[in-house]
């Protein structure tokens, strides 16, 4: 295993001093390292971050690739929680790095602390934080995540009572970040599972008053791996960085199949 | 390397470049390149709305938005294409609806309205309500629309390959375009697509700047291809910067928060824009609240321990509107600053945004090789592309109104010039380019670190090319550009493996970057007035004698650091003859 914090003085020869603002802290990060390239297995490295209460852990992260590390390895884009690119588990909870406050992970009065970072749980690792999408938007693209009509357009905008518009306001939401399908202790199980945000999406268009075609994602999702797989454990609204009330809306889509049932 | 071939390849999978696939998808066989999955493009972080004339809560036509366009671009906008855009914009709104997408309502159940910065009735009289908006998500929930209906006609994507070069080839009748070049991020592996049309729709440069908006990944990859071709670049010195940035990190609060009444206040709380723009006051167009802002700092009314921010005022505005309209900025505001809007005004600053300029293109999305001709096969379109719909300075909401209106144009036209068209064949070692690129970068060959030149690049356009410029300001900023592309020539990439090579990304990047800054601060040098977004100090007004005219670049030489030759490009007038700009 490297040691990390030791090559920070050495890389220093590269160029000037790492930046480091005044009133900065020292923080331990410890990172869940793979690149399948090169490593038989994944490891943890951990490393001595300057850092200010008022970064995010996307700032720490990216000061570790920039002065420390270039190999470490993960997506951002926005860098304020819109594109959902950077999530992964942040002391054993999803979140995206560039939501989450240093100052909101210090112990209490600011103690030194240790941040530990992973990728997210229940997709394949491609390279450290870099996790493969795929089976993810492959669910997603499932449940036909599209608005569905039929009959003659309209000349105009379709008419949607503001009320019809809030039914489904909560789940227009959705980053597809994977925050809360790989929060869910199902899903890492039983990766066949649609998963939360899968779910998320299908809600999105059986409760807007404009598709008509609930009844075909209600059929998808009435499959075996389809929504009463959730066990209501909650984790993937806790894990929304949006706020979205995920299980609310998986509780919601089984009880239109219920209500379709009888 | 891998072989591919299809009609028309769209670069990019922002809102430009999915709109642009939904028309080609239905009319060739085409594929989507993209250095990011499609759901992380920055048109997702757009907020407040996109205006048409829709006339659905007032009364409202697309003449006004064309003039409010053009005035709004201090007449450097060719009103040709203002004209189509501002037409257009209405079934570019309905489209999105009919496609699914969200947006508020009236009470009547009609697609609601908002009023916004340089939007006003009967040209100027007062600020109307035009921008359809979906709370303060519009661009998220454009980009999910246009990404679901990608997913509904089975667009074919691939995620993740970064373009770096176009292909060119020669035939009696000039250049065509005939592929792209990719670097795949999983393998380090290149592609060579083939295609008889190729859509540029890669955004903007805004990593150029320190403050700023946009993503990390806004490099400018795009333009920076192009330029590096010998193909022009247009009106590079005209930037906007929006003006509310949370202050000292750059990250937006729409311009919508105005639209819905919030105001501006220095730190004696005075409502500064009454001095600027008395008639509409908060809501003039972003260029002049930006230096209004900046002045106010400047002449020591700024808030905050350093004086050195303003802010923005939404307590009135009440819990409600705040949580339904604007639940987003809000969350912002309290995450990243622990300001809550609904009890405090929010501190805010001027934050680099969106570049009007581009590779300049025809109304169809056509790529421009000079003023009169254009490059057959090759198009772009949103904020890479310049119409010129924005001149000098984009009107809030025009941008996700270009990327439809322009994105669906460039989409039809690349497909059917693909129907019309037989394959080229493509020129000889196609991958050339990029192999020595990627070789050179992961060369041993110096100690310099990419993220050093990076922060220094952003430091100096920061401080010598932003809001306000002067000849010395500018100067520097040259001096210092061109001292960091020498040092580029000696960066050391530490990452050497092929699997998902992220700093090797970020080296090449800073490419673009650099390539990009010089263009930008080379024309402003040059553009001895001030005009829209580009403000000299030294040269306090516009000048229509000398340059009532759009600005071309073009790189001579293949090196890095290679001369710019500027030329020309007139402007296109149709009825609105240039006035002085009051609001």
């Amino acid at each position: 295993m490297s040691a990390p914090a030791e090559e920070k003085t050495a890389s220093g020869s590269r160029g000037s001093e790492p930046p480091v603002p005044d009133g900065a802290i020292t923080v331990t990060v410890k990172i869940r390292r793979f690149n399948p390239e090169f490593d038989d297995e994944p490891r943890w490295d951990t490393f001595e971050v300057p850092a200010l209460p008022s970064d995010r852990v996307l700032n720490l992260l990216h000061y570790l690739k920039w002065y420390v590390d270039g190999t470490l390895t993960f997506r951002r884009s926005c860098a304020h929680g819109i594109c959902g690119s950077d999530a992964m588990r942040i002391n054993g909870v999803n979140r995206l790095a560039c939501k989450v406050l240093l100052k909101d992970l210090l112990a209490g009065g600011g103690k030194a602390t240790t941040i530990t970072i992973e990728p997210i749980k229940g997709l394949p690792v491609h390279k450290d934080l870099l996790v493969d999408m795929e089976p993810f938007f492959e669910a997603y693209r499932a449940v036909k995540p599209y608005l569905i009509s039929y009959g003659n357009e309209p000349t105009r905008e379709r008419i949607q009572s503001a009320a019809d518009r809030e039914r489904f306001d909560d789940t227009t939401k959705c980053i597809l970040c994977a925050a809360c399908t790989t929060s869910c202790p199902v899903y890492w199980t039983e990766g066949s599972y649609f998963g939360p945000a899968a779910i998320v999406n299908a809600h999105r268009f059986i409760f807007d008053s404009r598709d008509e075609a609930a009844e075909e994602r209600l059929d998808i999702l009435n499959d075996v791996d389809g929504v009463w797989r959730c066990r209501t454990t909650f984790n993937c609204t806790d894990a929304c960085p949006r706020g979205i009330q995920v299980t609310k809306a998986i509780q919601e889509v089984k009880r239109a199949l219920l209500f379709k049932r009888t | 390397m891998q072989f591919h071939k299809y009609d028309v390849i769209i670069v990019g999978a922002g809102g430009a470049g999915m709109r642009a696939a939904i028309e080609s998808g239905q009319r060739a066989r085409t594929a989507v390149l993209t250095k990011l999955y499609p759901t992380r493009s920055h048109t997702g972080a757009a907020q407040g709305g996109m205006c048409a004339a829709l006339a659905n809560v007032e009364e409202d036509n697309w003449e006004w938005h064309t003039f409010d366009t053009i005035k709004g671009g201090d007449y450097l906008v060719d009103q040709d294409a203002a004209e189509i855009m501002a037409k257009e914009a209405i079934d570019a709104v309905l489209d999105l609806e009919k496609m699914g997408l969200p947006f508020n309502r009236t009470p009547e159940g009609k697609i609601d309205q908002r009023r916004f910065g340089g939007h006003t009735r009967n040209h100027g009289e007062a600020a109307v309500r035009r921008a359809c908006y979906a709370a303060d998500r519009t661009g998220h929930m454009i980009l999910q629309t246009l990404y679901q209906n990608c997913v509904k006609h089975g667009i074919e994507f691939f995620n993740e390959f970064y373009v770096l070069d176009i292909l060119l080839s020669d035939t009696p009748d000039g250049q065509v375009c005939t592929g792209a070049v990719a670097y795949e991020l999983a393998t380090g592996e290149i592609h060579v697509f083939q295609a008889k049309s190729v859509v540029f729709a890669t955004g903007g440069f805004g990593k150029v700047f320190k403050t700023t908006s946009n993503a990390h990944t806004l490099t400018g990859d795009g333009m920076g291809i192009v330029f590096r071709k010998g193909l022009p670049l247009e009106d590079m010195e005209f930037y906007q910067f929006h003006p509310t940035g949370l202050a000292g990190l750059g990250i937006l609060l729409t311009e919508g928060a105005r639209g819905e009444g919030a105001i501006l206040r220095n730190a004696s709380g005075e409502r500064f824009m009454e001095r600027y723009a008395p008639t509409i006051k908060d809501l003039a167009p972003r260029d002049i609240v930006a230096r209004s802002m900046a002045l106010e700092v400047l002449e020591g009314r700024g808030a905050g321990p350093n004086k050195d921010y303003v802010l923005l005022d939404c307590t009135h505005l009440g819990a409600e509107v705040l949580e339904t309209k604007l639940p987003d900025i809000t969350e912002f505001a309290r995450t990243y600053l622990a300001v809550d809007p609904v009890k405090e005004p929010v501190p805010v600053y001027p934050t680099a945004h969106y570049a009007m300029g581009g590779i300049p293109t025809n109304v169809h999305g056509e790529v421009l090789r000079d003023n009169d001709n254009v490059i057959p096969g090759l198009y772009a379109a949103g904020e890479c592309a310049c119409v010129s719909v924005h001149g000098a300075n984009r009107l809030g909401t025009n941008s996700l109104l270009d990327i439809n209106v322009f994105g669906r144009r460039a989409g039809i036209a690349a497909a059917e010039y693909a129907s019309t068209h037989e394959f080229v064949e493509i020129p000889e070692n196609p991958t050339r380019v990029v192999e020595e690129q990627i070789a050179l970068a992961l060369s041993e060959h110096g100690h310099e670190r990419v993220a050093d030149i990076r922060t220094e690049l952003q430091a100096s356009m920061d401080a010598n090319a932003s809001v306000y410029r002067t000849e010395d300001t500018l100067k520097q900023a040259l001096h210092d550009v061109q001292a960091l592309k020498e040092r580029y020539s000696r960066i050391q990439v530490q990452d050497k493996g092929k699997r998902f090579n992220t700093d090797l990304l970020e080296a090449v990047e800073l490419g673009f970057l650099l390539e990009l800054a010089e263009v930008l601060v080379v024309g402003a040098l040059a553009r001895k007035e001030s005009r829209g977004g580009h403000a000299r100090e030294d040269y306090p007004s516009r000048d229509d004698t000398n340059f009532m005219r759009h600005s071309m670049y073009y790189k001579q030489g293949d090196e890095l650091t290679s001369d710019i030759r500027l030329d020309y490009k007139p402007v296109t007038f149709t009825r609105y003859q240039p006035m002085e700009r009051k609001y």
